[in-house]
């Protein structure tokens, strides 16, 4: 089959999924079966996280930039596009709604705000990248910390956004925008890590002087790929400030962050599959440890932290490695040039078998 | 200038506890260039060893110097014994592996003691015991020093040049500054870097305790996550002034201390909201490492291929 009528299908079937799941968590269910809203609450959020992870993981993951202040630019995308749906949203849905229809309106000016909702946040990226990418390694980390709490705090003033008090925001989040936005934010990075940039960002990665002496621009690569890592955790924020219909800066405190950290190590840094994985075990993971028996349920918390703990004690490379587990049908199958002999052992090119033990052997 | 000499005074006062565990990060940072950031709760757990020991051994029915003094520094014995565990059962088998698992190690570490504490002793605040007669004496004008604050300033500058003393003139201190130089080569030489390593953990952890209890005296509520934004503060305050550096760690935790006063003091006048006091620290930080990304008293490292 052609890889372009595979893809088609492919993502055909996966929104028909998203669909029939979204119907199924919806209050009237699917063929009479319904999620109790408590377990959708997890799906949900578990999706929310997956983008989060997966975003920072293109940063952290696989350029090496070591980044805190996630929950920083998620709490830019949550505010700016609440700004819109609070106080613009209703006079424009009702224009529009004579033109395309309610729920198309409805869709559409969501659609909308999760988009400015990313740029804004893109811009906030870019306005932190630039100045803070120059530094490296645990500096970085600091200094997102810095502007993510400073972000945290200046939204904290602005009144017209709920300052200490919170700020309600309509419902628009189901799971299908959720969904929809999960499976894009795979994409998206998957395609940017097998592209040409993604070679870059993984040789930054592995080696910054050696990149820089390669011609890579690695100031530019850096940057780009916190903009647009930013504008994914933006994205997230936007779809959680819409489903939780409350925002308050304490959900965007650096322990946030951390939980996003946490999602993509314990997946495995440098695997997608992993941010994926690492996303919904850390969702789940407390939730689970609350039908501990007795009086053990008070102590999850304490139980999730050793465990944690654990798991960097015993698997310090996460779940996965860098490895991915059944992404292989994505692949484009390797096209070489006319004559070509396959070089390397078993017939993997150099490029890919220099990428793979590299990989390997980080420690 | 009656005003400006009290921030100067409540500033430095903060300043001197924020340089205390700032020592504690810039120390272990310097050794195993580890950020610890169980830090900040076992300065926290230094304000609650000092508050059972007062609690259990009787001294909380008065002030008394005796009972302070034992507080003190069987908080600190208890603190040191905390760290040293810490570092024996999750960093050292890990020391060896990538910094993001150390880094998510010390997370998950601290995120173990917050929550060990909050279900144990939950997160309400608890009063701390005064132990010492409150008294505030005028200085300048209208410019007051009140006993803690003097308590603040005399153990901490006595402790600062104990470690000062350690560091420079000991045995031990000097295996520490080999140990941070080179730690491989330090090894070769025949040093126990395992017990170095711990001795730091134990220091640093012993000066967050003291700056717990002292906190504790001067600001008598101690809670489960007093630790978490004081020590990211002390974190900030050891990188701004270099870290690795024990000298900048002070300076850092000063500036810090009286930045955030002066916020909370003048910032009104000028349009700063007081909720900015603890964006100030960041944003200094973010200025001093953009301009000078070795810290203040940090010196340059060439990076060689």
């Amino acid at each position: 089959m052609p890889i372009l009528v595979k893809r088609l299908l492919a993502a055909f079937v996966i929104i028909l999924l998203l669909i029939a799941i979204n119907q199924y968590m919806s209050d009237e269910g699917l063929f009479g079966f319904g999620v109790p809203p408590y377990y959708g609450r997890v799906i949900m959020l578990a999706g929310i996280n997956v983008i989060l992870a997966v975003s920072l993981n293109l940063i952290t993951g696989f350029t090496g930039q070591f980044s805190i202040g996630h929950a920083g630019f998620m709490a830019v995308g949550a505010y700016t596009s609440a700004y819109l749906t609070v106080y613009h949203a209703q006079t424009w849905e009702h224009s529009i709604a004579g033109v395309i229809g309610a729920t198309a309106a409805h869709a559409l000016i969501f659609l909308f705000a999760i988009l400015v909702g990313g740029l804004t946040a893109a811009l906030a990226g870019l306005i932190v990248g630039i100045p803070s990418l120059r530094l490296r390694g645990d500096y970085l980390a600091i200094v997102t910390l810095g502007f993510a709490e400073i972000i945290r705090i200046v939204i904290l003033n602005i009144d017209k956004v709920g300052g200490a008090t919170g700020f309600t925001v309509p419902g628009y989040t189901n799971f299908l925008w959720v969904g929809i936005f999960a499976v894009l934010t795979i994409v998206v990075v998957y395609n940017i890590v097998h592209s040409d940039m993604g070679r870059a960002l993984v040789s930054i990665r592995e080696d910054e002087l050696a990149a820089e002496a390669m011609g890579i621009n690695t100031t530019r690569y850096k940057v780009l790929s916190f903009v647009i890592s930013s504008a994914l955790a933006g994205m997230a924020g936007v779809l959680f400030g819409h489903y939780t219909q409350f925002l308050s800066t304490n959900d965007f405190q650096f322990i946030r962050s951390f939980e996003i950290i946490i999602m993509i190590v314990l997946g495995g840094m440098g695997s997608l599959t992993g941010a994926v994985l690492g996303a919904i075990v850390i969702t789940i993971m407390p939730e689970l440890l609350r039908r501990l028996p007795g009086d053990l349920s008070q102590y999850r918390l304490v139980v999730y932290s050793a465990l944690l703990i654990l798991i960097m004690l015993t698997r310090p490379q996460g779940i996965l490695g860098t490895r991915e587990f059944g992404l292989s049908w994505l692949k484009r199958p390797q096209r070489r040039p006319e004559g070509d002999k396959p070089v390397g052992d078993k017939g993997v090119p150099i490029a890919e078998q220099a990428s793979r033990t590299s990989s390997e052997g980080r420690k | 200038m009656d005003t400006f000499v009290q921030q100067l005074i409540n500033g430095l006062t903060i300043g001197a506890i924020y340089a205390l565990i700032a020592l504690g990060y810039t120390m272990v940072y310097g050794i195993l260039r580890l950020i610890n950031f169980a830090h900040g709760d076992i300065y926290m757990v230094g304000a609650f060893a000092g508050f059972f020991l007062a609690t259990q051994l009787g001294f909380a029915a008065g002030p008394s110097l005796v009972g302070l003094v034992i507080v003190l520094i069987g908080s600190m014995i208890i603190a040191a014994l905390v760290g040293m565990g810490i570092e024996r059962f999750a960093y050292r088998p890990i020391r060896k592996y990538a910094r993001m698992t150390t880094l998510i190690t010390a997370i998950g570490v601290s995120l173990l003691i917050e929550n060990l504490f909050v279900a144990k002793l939950g997160a309400a605040p608890r009063a701390f015991p005064q132990l010492l007669q409150e008294q505030s004496y005028t200085l300048f004008g209208n410019a007051a020093i009140s006993k803690s604050q003097i308590l603040i300033f005399a153990v901490s500058i006595f402790l600062m040049l104990l470690l000062q003393w350690i560091i420079f003139k000991t045995k031990v201190g000097t295996a520490m500054r080999a140990v941070s130089f080179n730690l491989n080569s330090a090894k070769l030489m025949g040093i126990n870097t395992d017990m170095i390593i711990s001795v730091t953990f134990a220091l640093g952890s012993a000066l967050a305790a003291a700056g717990g209890v002292l906190t504790a005296q001067y600001n008598p509520q101690i809670d489960p996550l007093m630790g978490i934004i004081t020590g990211l503060k002390a974190f900030v305050a050891a990188v701004l002034g270099g870290i690795g550096n024990i000298p900048g760690a002070v300076l850092g935790g000063l500036l810090i201390g009286l930045a955030e006063t002066f916020v909370v003091g003048y910032g009104q006048n000028v349009g700063v909201p007081t909720t900015f006091r603890d964006a100030v620290a960041f944003a200094i930080l973010i200025l001093v490492l953009l301009f000078r990304p070795s810290g203040l008293l940090g010196s340059t490292v060439q990076e060689k291929v």
